[in-house]
């Protein structure tokens, strides 16, 4: 078992690395774990939590922008923010259920520390997008900061959205400022059963092509569907493909009628109400749709134009269920448990349409043989290697998790 | 004004121009370059005109293969590069200098692919902002970052400052609506970042890319996103007697629910300005005018901009407009672009660009207002309320030196001013050599050691767009190339 570090304050972390550099000793970087099992297992002695550094240090609802220490719960977040109408627009994923972890634990910090965005990602943007300033620890153990409260500035590198999605490899963040949104009137859910996944595909994009700011557009093939508890949907046996559509009621009503009209081509769509929406969205949000067992799961970043198309030359390898989310561009691919977690087939695949494929689920030992990240081309492997030098030239912090030789 | 120090040109750089000039006619093509005086002329300066200098040469390549080489080539030598895209940079962000090659994009200005399933556009980056628009445009689609120089600004310049727009409180700014670049590195190396995807695998390189300033590379190619445009936008306008009831305002529209695409401030120095310029229909009783832009269908705009006049009513506003067609919706935002032209017009000014929390507008406008005239200046200010992202004006009369350099102190404590009650030095116009110096009022050593060691990882000889965004102190040894080698064209004559 290795040492927890749960430091409670800036200096106290500034101080843990410092001891860290002098001792040589690589450190696992967590906010409370609940992504641990994503990446490469690090091998460190010990561990430092962010779990200590809690609280909402700034609220202004009127600005629409928030900021809280890295550790604060997400639940927290989101009551206080759903206490003033408000939301984090980008919808983070809970992957407890994907992954088996602890569920309504994540934090702020590793929300952003792994630029996780949901459904809504489609129309607002991920939580890269969202995030405008950060104070934190690199592995230099100094404290730092970037970016501000204030929605635009351009002051300087955009250091604060460079450290999105580095899965505390460069830096601790110990402080997130972020742009919230308020929460919809209203909700409601159109979906289509049973169109094959190019067609599915098409008819998001189209969606999504219309003036009306759909802002949800997902595709679950039959066994993921089937997975989906929310009445009317449960029980189905055939696919699923939705669109969800927030605004105030009339807008709703409105924007929903000319959506089934302009996409009647497709078929009569399942309508589902505010409640349903909620419960649907929901699930999706939790990945219902993909809970935990020994099937590999991979999360694929491509063109919506290539998704259908590089899934089924992967199903000509292996039997694939899907959920296809931001209008097709987004795929979690789930395949039965195999030696190389069907990495060889899917990283081909995705070499020829374009875009990047993630290893989110595989046992432990799979993932110390596979790439988790995708491999990068060698310009941008040295600028992703220079780049770990400049935040942490010792290699303390979260060694190999992305890339096993950074 | 000569307030802002620039480095001495590295006297073997210029004593060897003639050498240079010839290398790159030779890897280039005489097409490609301009190397006489009154041609160069052209490029002394940006938006910023108070400074000038004239550059080594400039070259307008045409394709990423010759900006390659040009770089290569520059790296080798241990010759500067100042990249440019329009040069309509009000922050001296494209101010050359004598030992400096200018490297131009505005050559590079195709549109590449549209892809209206994936909702993206692959361009040149010379293409200019609203270019892009108007290639999507057909198809139904727009590119939404919308800086007032939309016309003549590119997409390369957008792309180093990370430019905003009227319209970003609901659709982002640059940053976020660029999905890829081809960047060319310093070394002539070429390197693919992101690509038509929603994220960029790795590292988010694309955020360092974007608002980097042209320090860290030429962006030569980028996929934006596209959005489809709305059914239809109405703004109206909005009139208090004092900004603090404008304030107010802006801050219960927010809170209701409602986002904008807009919100727009003027005060009555900017309204006089640009009514008298653009006949807009503004009202000229007023402290302060909001302009105030919702979307959707005719019965949705309708019923918002209802409601938000119902807001606007319990504050009691002077005067309360409402767009009643597209030919007065186009007046008034013709008004509101036109605002620095119009200003222009009338006095030399400082734009200055600083961001601060909403909460603190009426305590920083009011504070502006003794700056300037404990200065004896002048000021005019016209801003994006919705994200608090100030436009002073500082009016001076730039044949005067020490009421321009008044002007700069003035523009100076504003910016101090902003970063004091928790805003940024600039919003949407970047650092460049102007807000350069006041770096440490917003950064420690250590936040600019940080972004320095980034310049460093992309550009190790510090030859990218010199003299810019950091203090001129503190910076850290340039890493100089090896021995020159030989020279290769890339273009035919």
């Amino acid at each position: 078992m290795s040492e927890l570090l749960r430091p409670a304050a800036d200096w106290e972390l500034k101080s843990l690395i410092t001891q860290c550099g002098e001792q040589n000793r690589p450190v696992e970087v967590v906010g409370s774990g609940t992504k641990r099992a994503i990446g490469h297992p690090v091998d460190a002695s010990a561990m430092i939590t962010t779990a200590s550094l809690r609280g909402i240090t700034l609220y202004e609802p009127t600005e629409l922008v928030m900021s809280a220490r890295a550790g604060t719960p997400l639940s927290q977040i989101e009551v206080e923010l759903a206490s003033r109408g408000q939301m984090l627009p980008f919808e983070p994923l809970d992957f407890s259920a994907a992954l088996a972890s602890p569920g309504g634990q994540a934090t702020i910090g590793g929300v952003f520390a792994t630029n996780n965005s949901g459904a809504r990602r489609i129309s607002v943007g991920s939580a890269r997008d969202h995030l405008i300033g950060m104070r934190g620890v690199n592995g230099r153990a100094e404290q730092f900061k970037s970016g501000g409260r204030v929605m635009k500035n351009v002051t300087g590198y955009d250091v604060a959205r460079a450290l999105t999605g580095s899965w505390g490899t460069l830096a601790i963040m110990t402080e997130v400022t972020f742009k919230v949104a308020p929460l919809p009137d209203d909700i409601a859910t159109i979906v289509y059963s049973g169109l094959p996944e190019d067609l599915a595909v098409e008819l998001l994009s189209l969606a999504m092509g219309t003036p009306y700011e759909v802002s949800g557009t997902v595709h679950l093939t039959s066994g993921h569907a089937a997975r989906i508890g929310t009445a009317p949907l449960a029980g189905q046996k055939t696919s699923l493909t939705a669109l969800r559509i927030e605004n105030f009621m009339k807008s709703v009503r409105y924007r929903k009628s000319r959506l089934i009209d302009a996409l009647k081509a497709y078929g009569r769509p399942v309508e589902l109400d505010l409640e349903a929406s909620l419960s649907f969205w929901g699930e999706l949000r939790r990945m219902a749709f993909t809970p935990h067992s020994d099937a590999i799961l991979w999360r694929i970043s491509t063109s919506p134009r290539k998704a259908a198309d590089l899934v089924a030359t992967l199903r000509r390898h292996m039997p694939v269920e899907a959920t296809y989310d931001w209008s097709g561009g987004l795929v979690w691919l789930e395949i039965p448990d195999c030696a190389d977690a069907g990495a060889a087939d899917i990283r081909r695949a995705v070499a020829i349409a374009g875009g990047h494929a993630t290893l989110i689920r595989a046992n432990e030992s799979v993932r110390r043989e596979v790439d988790v990240f995708q491999p990068q081309a060698p310009g941008l492997e040295k600028l992703s290697r220079g780049l770990k030098l400049a935040f942490d030239p010792q290699g303390l912090l979260n060694p190999g998790r992305m890339y096993q030789t950074m | 004004m000569t307030s802002i120090e620039l480095p001495h040109p590295d006297a073997d750089i210029v004593d060897r121009r003639d050498a240079i000039v010839k290398d790159l006619t030779a890897i280039v093509g005489a097409r490609a370059i301009i190397s006489d005086v009154d041609g160069r002329r052209a490029y002394e300066t940006d938006a910023f005109t108070a400074y000038k200098r004239l550059p080594l040469a400039v070259i307008l390549p045409e394709t990423t293969e010759v900006v390659a080489a040009v770089l290569g080539y520059c790296h080798q030598n241990g010759i500067k590069v100042v990249p440019r895209g329009a040069g309509t940079s009000l922050c001296g962000g494209a101010l050359p200098a004598e030992d400096a090659i200018v490297v131009g994009v505005s050559r590079m200005n195709k549109v590449i692919e549209i892809d209206t399933s994936a909702r993206t556009a692959r361009v040149q980056t010379g293409i200019t902002n609203l270019a892009i628009s108007a290639a999507v445009g057909p198809n139904g689609f727009f590119y939404a970052p919308d800086p007032s120089s939309q016309l003549a600004c590119t997409l390369a310049g957008n792309i180093a400052m990370n430019s905003g727009g009227a319209h970003c409180l609901k659709y982002g700014v640059t940053t976020n609506n660029i999905l890829g670049v081809k960047l060319v590195m310093m070394d002539g190396s070429i390197v693919d970042i992101g690509g038509d995807h929603l994220d960029a695998e790795g590292y988010d390189l694309l955020a360092l890319v974007v608002g980097s300033e042209g320090q860290l590379g030429v962006v030569t190619e980028a996929t934006v996103r596209i959005l489809p445009q709305a059914e239809g936008a109405r703004p109206m306008l909005i009139g208090f007697e004092s900004t603090a009831k404008a304030s107010i305002c802006v801050s219960r529209i927010i809170a209701s629910g409602i986002v904008p695409v807009a919100i727009e401030f003027m005060d009555r120095p900017a309204i006089e300005v640009c009514e008298a310029f653009a006949k807009a229909g503004y009202p000229l009783d007023v402290e302060a005018l909001l302009i105030v832009e919702v979307e959707g269908s005719e019965e949705e705009i309708g019923d918002r901009l209802a409601y938000i006049a119902g807001l606007a009513e319990e504050l009691g506003p002077t005067s309360l407009i409402i767009s009643a067609d597209d030919a007065q919706s186009a007046r008034i935002w013709k008004g509101r672009k036109s605002a620095f032209g119009a200003i222009g017009r009338k006095a030399d000014y400082l734009c200055m660009d600083g961001t601060i929390p909403l909460s603190q507008l009426t305590h920083v406008l009011e504070e502006i207002g003794n700056i300037c005239s404990r200065y004896g200046l002048g000021v005019a200010n016209v801003f994006h309320a919705g994200d608090g992202n100030l436009h002073p004006l500082v009016m001076y009369d730039a044949n005067d030196l020490r009421q321009a350099e008044r002007a700069e102190q003035a523009g100076a404590d504003i910016l101090r001013l902003c970063v004091s009650v928790g805003g940024c030095l600039t919003g949407e116009h970047g650092v460049g050599i102007e807000k350069r110096d006041l770096m440490r009022v917003q950064f420690s050593d250590v936040d600019l050691a940080q972004q320095m060691r980034i310049k460093t990882l992309f550009d190790p000889a510090w030859l990218l767009n010199p003299a810019k965004v950091f203090p001129l102190d503190g910076r850290p040894q340039p890493i100089r190339a090896g021995p020159p080698v030989a020279v290769t064209p890339v273009a035919a004559e």
